[in-house]
């Protein structure tokens, strides 16, 4: 007889395991590959090469320095380059989406001790730390290759600064300025779909992120429809929908509770539509998220599910 | 129509296919019973014979030793050769009561009696005599539960027949083959606890179960057994959990730590119930019960009336079943909850409702990850707890916090550990922390 195994119950695994979430995630990024490079041509080709290689080389020899098991093979590495990559203007030069990527891995990651132990997106927490050491670099919009010019505003900018709003139709198939994955809500929503199908997120973070948003933004538009754009371009235009869908979903980053993903979601929507509002920038998507995920063991602790069984409030 | 459930839980492949179109077969007789003192939650019986004393089938060999203990009776006639440690198919050796079979003798002929006459009492005393005991697993004798204590009053009755365990098709069967006796056996719980309502819960991937009920029902008359209903559950695991059946079927939840008889209910297993019937109205003792033996090393697997004490080895060898893979798990049990196995050694007991073989093909072992905290534990948690929390904190043995996080509520189900990506053996830190927190307590 072969060697009997001993461990404990349950003896049976659904065969989800982390490697396969991973790469559903990446699965359900490829509308959004095509769309960019659609629309982007080499550029998105170039800032999606530099942000993989840069995160495998970090991962890599950070795993190596630290001695540990190289876990490339979860994938979550290529999850977190092409996330990066999508928050990217298509025209950066190419060093700093290196750099950028380096830095993710470490400061986004692997400072706080690996997958699962980091506090904010590594992504947008990259794209934060470009934000505030090349400010221009991270707001000069090449425009997409459908368009007749060189470089072009985002919709979001072209909103707050001129009081120009861009047309429902290319907002949702993606020919306009912005960053290379941010820009096809219909690509977008493509994944969207197939992450709820394969269950890979949850929808309560979504849901509550845009419904906030459109509530918020439908409140605003009733007030003063000549100031504030309506809702619907708000949530097709910018981040909202990478945000949405691909960035506050993060497991690692984003409450445990139930309810918690409720207050996560809203509490994005909310900050999201403060910032686009009345703040100095057109786009709060990332600030937003960023600020979620640092009050998210706040949410985990304060919304405890009821205990089974107990009577409400206890 | 939607059928009711509870929340959280979750959908594991069933395999059921394989053993519930096989006919149930009756196993022959082991040639050495090795019958454990402890089946049941409570006081291990006290051995009542010595090495050498010739016993008969069902003579109490084991004498229950407290009000929460149960009698163990011989299944076979035979001598005694030895009582010491064995191995037990979950709580490791225990002493046991080893018996040779004599076998010039067949076996027992049990003959029907009228139970018109009997009282109440009379019959809880006969469950009680025959070592009744919960047989969907966890073992609590039976007659405790038919005594509420003063000012408890059992209102509602709920027969479990949700076999929400993978693989085990033992009370499906039991209901199929023998639904007019599970009939009888809940009107003897009828007549004891007097509830106001009854239903049997099924899940609705045993159709073949509810129509046998549903044709027994038709045909029964007496106006007690009327009141009896058979509701329909959408499958999902855990609904077998008493808590969880409860919910499923009422809404309403048992406070924590509590039983279900605080809130009026009490749940019993369609073989529990069977086991009733025969003890009431045949005096025969529980010393058999159909256990489900399959797994995907088994040749032919199928669900076999298996007397207590028997060894899978003697089953393996002398019922002429065959492995055809190399076994890598052996689970007594269902493979949720389940406890593997060293070997073969250890013996069907009042409680093994199946045995699992499974080979490396269904067995992969996984290596534990770092958790992502992608919460999918929390989502499936039948008692509302976080699991990845609770684990966090019993890992880094901060008892505390894993005593607010209610880690003694866990039902131990395994859902959290079936769906968790970085194959996080969930259960086993909480189970720790349980302990560490009992430990504390005392």
């Amino acid at each position: 007889m072969k060697e009997i195994k001993l461990d404990v119950s349950p003896h049976i695994y659904s065969s989800q395991d982390t490697r396969r979430m991973m790469k559903g995630v990446i699965v359900a990024l490829v509308p959004n590959i095509f769309a960019s490079l659609y629309f982007f041509r080499w550029k998105a080709f170039f800032v999606m090469l530099v942000a993989v290689v840069s995160c495998a080389l970090t991962e890599y020899t950070i795993q190596r320095i630290r001695k540990k098991n190289i876990e490339l093979s979860d994938h979550s590495f290529l999850v977190t380059a092409l996330l990066y990559a999508m928050v990217l203007p298509p025209a950066l030069p190419l060093w700093m989406v290196f750099l950028g990527g380096v830095f993710a891995i470490i400061f986004g990651k692997e400072i706080f001790g690996g997958l699962g132990c980091n506090i904010f997106n590594p992504a947008l927490m990259a794209r934060a730390f470009l934000m505030a050491a090349f400010p221009v670099a991270l707001t000069t919009w090449a425009a997409p290759i459908t368009l007749d010019a060189v470089t072009s505003a985002t919709p979001l900018g072209l909103a707050k600064f001129e009081h120009v709003i861009t047309p429902y139709t290319p907002l949702f198939i993606g020919n306009v300025a912005g960053s290379i994955g941010e820009t096809s809500a219909l690509a977008l929503l493509l994944g969207f779909v197939y992450l709820l199908y394969k269950k890979i997120i949850d929808y309560r973070v979504p849901l509550a992120y845009v419904g906030t948003v459109v509530v918020f933004a439908s409140v605003c538009y009733i007030i003063n429809p000549v100031v504030y754009a309506p809702p619907l371009f708000h949530v097709l235009a910018g981040g909202l929908l990478i945000g949405a869908i691909f960035m506050a979903t993060d497991p690692v980053t984003s409450p445990v509770t139930k309810k918690g993903r409720w207050v996560f979601g809203a509490g994005c929507g909310v900050l999201t539509m403060v910032i686009r509002n009345w703040g100095g920038l057109p786009e709060g998507v990332m600030y937003a998220i960023l600020l979620m995920n640092a009050v998210t063991p706040l949410i985990n602790r304060m919304t405890r599910p009821r205990r089974f069984g107990a009577k409400h409030g206890t | 129509m939607t059928l009711s459930t509870f929340p959280g839980g979750i959908h594991p492949p069933y395999d059921k296919e394989p053993t519930i179109k096989e006919p149930l077969r009756e196993a022959p007789l082991p040639d050495i019973a090795v019958i454990p003192l402890i089946q049941h939650i409570g006081t291990p019986a006290r051995a009542v014979v010595k090495k050498g004393d010739y016993v008969e089938e069902s003579q109490i060999i084991g004498a229950s030793a407290g009000f929460i203990s149960s009698n163990v009776h011989s299944s076979v006639y035979g001598e005694v050769i030895d009582i010491k440690n064995a191995f037990h198919p979950s709580m490791g050796p225990v002493e046991s009561i080893f018996v040779k079979r004599d076998k010039t003798k067949e076996k027992k002929h049990y003959v029907e009696i009228d139970i018109e006459k009997l009282s109440k009492e009379e019959m809880k005393e006969k469950i009680r005599f025959a070592g009744i005991v919960g047989m969907g697993g966890a073992g609590f004798p039976t007659h405790v539960k038919l005594s509420p204590p003063e000012g408890k009053r059992i209102k509602h009755l709920i027969i479990n027949g949700a076999e929400c365990e993978p693989y085990l098709t033992c009370d499906h069967i039991l209901m199929t083959k023998k639904a007019h006796e599970i009939i009888r056996g809940i009107d003897i719980v009828i007549r004891i606890l007097n509830p106001e309502n009854v239903c049997i819960a099924i899940e609705d991937n045993k159709k073949a179960a509810h129509f046998a009920f549903k044709k027994v029902l038709k045909d029964v008359i007496p106006k007690s057994l009327r009141k009896i209903k058979l509701v329909s559950l959408r499958t999902k695991y855990p609904q077998g959990g008493e808590k969880q059946l409860i919910k499923a079927v009422s809404g309403l939840e048992v406070p924590p730590g509590g039983l279900p008889m605080d809130i009026g209910f009490l749940v019993q297993n369609v073989g529990t119930i069977y086991a009733i019937y025969e003890a009431v109205y045949f005096n025969k003792p529980l010393i058999e019960r159909i256990v489900t033996i399959t797994g995907d090393a088994m040749y032919r697997p199928g669900n076999f009336i298996v007397r207590v004490g028997s060894t899978l080895k003697d089953i393996l060898d002398t019922y002429g079943l065959e492995l055809f893979r190399d076994p890598e798990k052996i689970i007594f049990g269902g493979p949720m909850m389940g406890v593997a196995q060293p070997g073969l050694d250890a013996p069907v007991i009042k409680g093994s409702s199946g045995i699992v073989i499974l080979s490396g093909k269904a067995v992969r072992s996984y290596s534990e990850r770092q958790c992502i905290r992608c919460a999918k534990c929390v989502d499936v948690c039948p008692v509302n707890l976080l699991p990845t929390e609770i684990m966090k904190n019993s890992k880094k043995g901060f008892w505390e916090q894993t005593e607010a996080l209610h880690a003694t509520d866990c039902i131990e189900c395994g859902a959290c550990a079936y769906v968790c990506p970085s194959r996080i053996p969930l259960v086993q830190y909480i189970k720790t922390g349980k302990s560490r927190i009992a430990e504390k307590r005392q």
